[in-house]
């Protein structure tokens, strides 16, 4: 239903398989992998990559086999994804290079010529000159490229000359992302040509870029920083670029009150140029420009949609209400994604709203009143508090909106680029991992429908998102269930230093220079039982206390508690010596596989009578 | 949240008359749907903080376990008591209205913005209007797409309307839609 052209002229948001700004996209792809359906620009990676092949003589494996191994990694690898990381992935690439395939050296030719085909070049030898001497020059740039010293940097910092900035970032991008091709002499495997190194280390190069980069978007240098760790550079500087634009208007259709075509009608004869969002959305529209207010048309006032990022729809739909469940959403204003839960149940069951801030109530309450939706229960309540209102383990699902820190929103409000410190993100942490514990609590794992919760943020940071599902993971017994959105980048499974449950892999993240929405992090988690503790980590003495309700353990429980109760008594009555306590599990071990009443009161009168007689005794103050 | 007593109900129900006329008894009588119980039951009247609320007895029900200070709305707020006891319909209730209403009256499109700011509807506005229409009865104001916009009190009968002259006023303002955007924070 998209008119393409329309799409690409505005800038609007794309189908999502479709990367939004093409160009970039390439160059970055480009930067790791010898793409063999490439326009000419790319070639100089290619043709270096062949002459590399045959100065081994020995690689029969062919290009766009190796380019495809390489994309899979890019897309399950989220290391790949980081600057430093990158040569490790480096490593690999070149590993495979000279290992693999030494074998069938005819094949190499006939894909040779496929490759020509593809990049449509006609004098293979000529442009492989070309190319060389391309790579040669960005060498030898790259050997004169000389980074700032302190002195400059200090000056730099009095008067900030925004053009150099520009274009020293655009150099060190330039040289980051051939970073390979630049160390490596040819026939030469990397690692070799590491140590007798030209120009500036790459870490270097990445310091320079981080401050560079801060100094002229306007950045802190931890935030930069967290995003040089997560991002190659090419993706980064599209990354930085997509948050200095705005993302597109985007309204969602109240299906209590209208079809989005009829409003969509609507809206065209006020002068609203609008289109469908996206195959994946059913009720969004996506406004170009419009000749009245978006934010004040009767059919707005009137409830028929509401203004909405599309970002926000995705928490909703990947909860999936079903009519008449108890859903919660526990940070509920303004609103947008209650109205779109109530709208999904068709004012069936029963919303419960919560917001904490007392400010953001009104817009909560306006919001709900003007959508028409009626199955509502605004509260507020402080969301970690809610498990003892409403009860544990009582809802069918819980929508956790959790408070972030909006390093996903960065083009909504700039502020956060130089406001946000370690410490934020730290307090952040805290209380999203209360609140999600607060959240898994609150739904019956044993309903019928349900029992799912879904946790989001508008935050790009791996600590606030996959750090959290993962500490989730480990502290109830829940599990990861797939979003149901069929896009979206995988959670990270390891990042860094971290490495988290495998199966964060179905978490889903996106990002503001891929799918054209804001930066979001969702998950949806499945309650597998109503105990506190995972599963895995039962200790026998952990799960005797816990009471665990597993039909298994049953027979070992109720044991126990038999034991204890013994033990009080005899405590109270006499103290033990220690005698007693070295017999009583010889005693008591058979009797375990026997739990019948008879054998336990014949058991206990034994045990009161061996005391009793032992009572006489001078007592040693021990207990069991 | 409690249930309303006898002069509060009257309050209320005197209102809603004036509005709905003997549709009053579809919206008590009305089966509720929403709640998460096999049988929700009916719809009922509940004071929370001065407002009024038409809410499924279901939802009542679940409600109960919030505390008074910190339950903030349930369901569809129909009107609230003003300090010297006097019961006033919201804009909120505007859609339990429109789907009850006894008198209507339709805009013309060049007059609907002017009703959204808050002024009177104007003869030179009025697109349609519900015959038998007497001076005083509440009316609902809707859209010619019949949208519902707001409501309020005819001035002039049907009879009297059709010699009015342009400037004349029609209907009186009360409330219309425009509210949730001027006066957000008094709803």
């Amino acid at each position: 239903m998209v008119p393409n052209s329309l799409t690409k002229k505005r800038g609007g948001k794309p189908p999502q398989t479709r990367p939004l700004p093409p160009p970039p996209k390439k160059k970055q792809k480009k930067e790791f992998i010898p793409e063999p359906q490439s326009e000419s620009e790319e070639e100089g990676n290619i043709t270096e990559e062949e002459e590399e092949v045959e100065g081994e003589e020995t690689d029969g494996e062919s290009f766009s086999d190796m380019s495809s191994d390489v994309e899979d990694d890019e897309d399950d690898d989220p290391f790949h994804k980081d600057i430093l990381g990158e040569e490790d992935e480096d490593h690999k690439e070149e590993g495979s290079d000279s290992d693999s395939e030494k074998d069938d050296p005819e094949t190499k030719s006939g894909k040779l010529e496929v490759k020509k085909e593809k990049t449509k070049v006609e004098g293979g030898l000529e442009t492989k000159t070309d190319i060389q001497k391309e790579v040669d020059e960005l060498k030898r740039e790259f050997a004169e490229f000389q980074l700032p010293t302190k002195d400059e940097l200090e000056e730099e910092k009095l008067k900030p000359d925004l053009t150099n900035l520009q274009k020293r970032i655009k150099e060190i991008v330039r040289f980051l992302s051939k970073f390979k091709d630049l160390r490596q002499e040819e026939g030469q495997s990397w690692k070799k040509s590491l140590s007798k190194a030209e120009g500036p280390s790459r870490k270097d190069l990445v310091a320079q870029l981080q401050l560079d980069l801060c100094a002229y978007y306007g950045y802190n240098e931890f935030l930069m920083g967290v995003l040089v760790e997560m991002f190659p550079v090419t993706e980064l500087l599209e990354l930085i670029e997509a948050y200095e634009k705005p993302r597109p208007i985007c309204i969602r259709t109240n299906t209590l009150k209208a079809r989005r075509r009829d409003l969509a009608d609507v809206l065209l004869n006020r002068g609203v140029n609008l289109d469908p969002l996206s195959k994946w959305s059913k009720v969004g529209l996506v406004v170009y420009d419009s000749q009245v207010p978006i934010g004040a048309t009767p059919e707005y006032m009137a409830g028929y949609y509401m203004l909405q990022s599309a970002s926000s729809f995705l928490p909703c739909m990947a909860l999936a209400p079903q009519e008449n469940e108890k859903v919660v959403d526990m940070a509920a204003a303004p609103g947008g994604k209650t109205t779109y839960l109530a709208a999904l149940m068709k004012n069936s069951g029963i919303v419960y709203a919560n917001e904490m801030k007392e400010s953001r109530l009104k817009s909560l309450t306006a919001n709900l009143q003007r959508m028409g939706v009626t199955n509502t229960v605004a509260s507020n309540y402080d969301g970690k508090e809610l498990p003892r209102v409403l009860g544990m383990n009582t809802v069918d699902r819980v929508l956790l909106d959790a408070p972030c820190s909006g390093t996903g929103v960065i083009s909504k409000d700039e502020s956060v680029k130089a406001s946000k410190s370690l410490e934020d993100i730290q307090n952040c942490v805290f209380l999203q991992k209360q609140l999600i514990l607060a959240a898994i609590d609150m739904v019956d794992a044993n309903s019928e429908t349900g029992g799912f919760i879904v946790y989001s943020t508008c935050s790009i940071m791996v600590p606030e998102n996959e750090a959290i599902i993962d500490y989730a993971l480990k502290k109830r017994d829940v599990q990861l269930v797939s979003c149901g959105l069929d896009f979206g980048r995988p959670g990270f499974t390891r990042f860094r230093e971290h490495r988290f449950h495998h199966s964060l892999d179905k978490t889903r993240r996106f990002y503001p220079h891929v799918h054209n929405m804001d930066g979001f992090f969702v998950a949806k988690l499945k309650k597998m039982s109503n105990m506190k503790q995972p599963p895995k980590s039962l200790k026998p003495s952990e799960t005797v206390e816990q009471a665990v309700p597993v039909d298994s353990s049953n027979d070992e429980k109720i044991q126990p508690e038999v034991k204890s109760q013994h033990k009080k008594g005899k405590d109270t009555i006499q103290v033990n010596s220690g005698s007693t306590k070295t017999s009583k599990p010889k005693e008591r071990r058979p009797k375990r596989k026997f739990p019948s009443r008879e054998e336990l009161s014949q058991a206990r009168e034994e045990k009161r009578k061996a005391l009793r007689k032992k009572n006489s005794k001078p007592i040693g103050n021990v207990d069991e | 949240m409690r249930a309303l007593d006898e002069a509060e109900t009257t309050a209320v129900f005197e209102k809603l008359f004036k509005f709905t006329g003997n549709n009053l008894k579809n919206i008590i009588d009305k089966e509720s749907h929403e709640g998460p119980d096999k049988e929700p039951g009916r719809y009922c009247f509940r004071l929370q903080k001065n407002r009024v609320f038409y809410v499924s007895e279901s939802l009542v029900k679940r409600a109960t376990n919030i505390s008074r200070e910190k339950l903030i709305s349930l369901g569809i707020c129909i009107g609230k008591f003003t300090k010297g006891g006097s019961f006033h319909l919201t804009i909120q209730s505007l859609n339990l209205l429109a789907d009850n209403a006894k008198h209507k009256v339709w805009l013309k499109p060049s007059s609907e913005m002017s009703f959204l700011y808050g002024n009177h509807v104007l003869k030179g506005g009025l697109g349609r209007i519900t015959e038998n229409t007497v001076a005083g009865d509440g009316v609902v104001v809707f859209s010619m797409t019949d949208v519902p916009l707001g409501f309020g009190i005819s001035a002039k009968s049907t009879q009297d309307c059709r010699k009015l002259d342009p400037n004349g006023i029609v209907v009186l303002h009360q409330s219309d839609i425009g509210e949730y955007l001027r006066m957000e924070d008094d709803l």
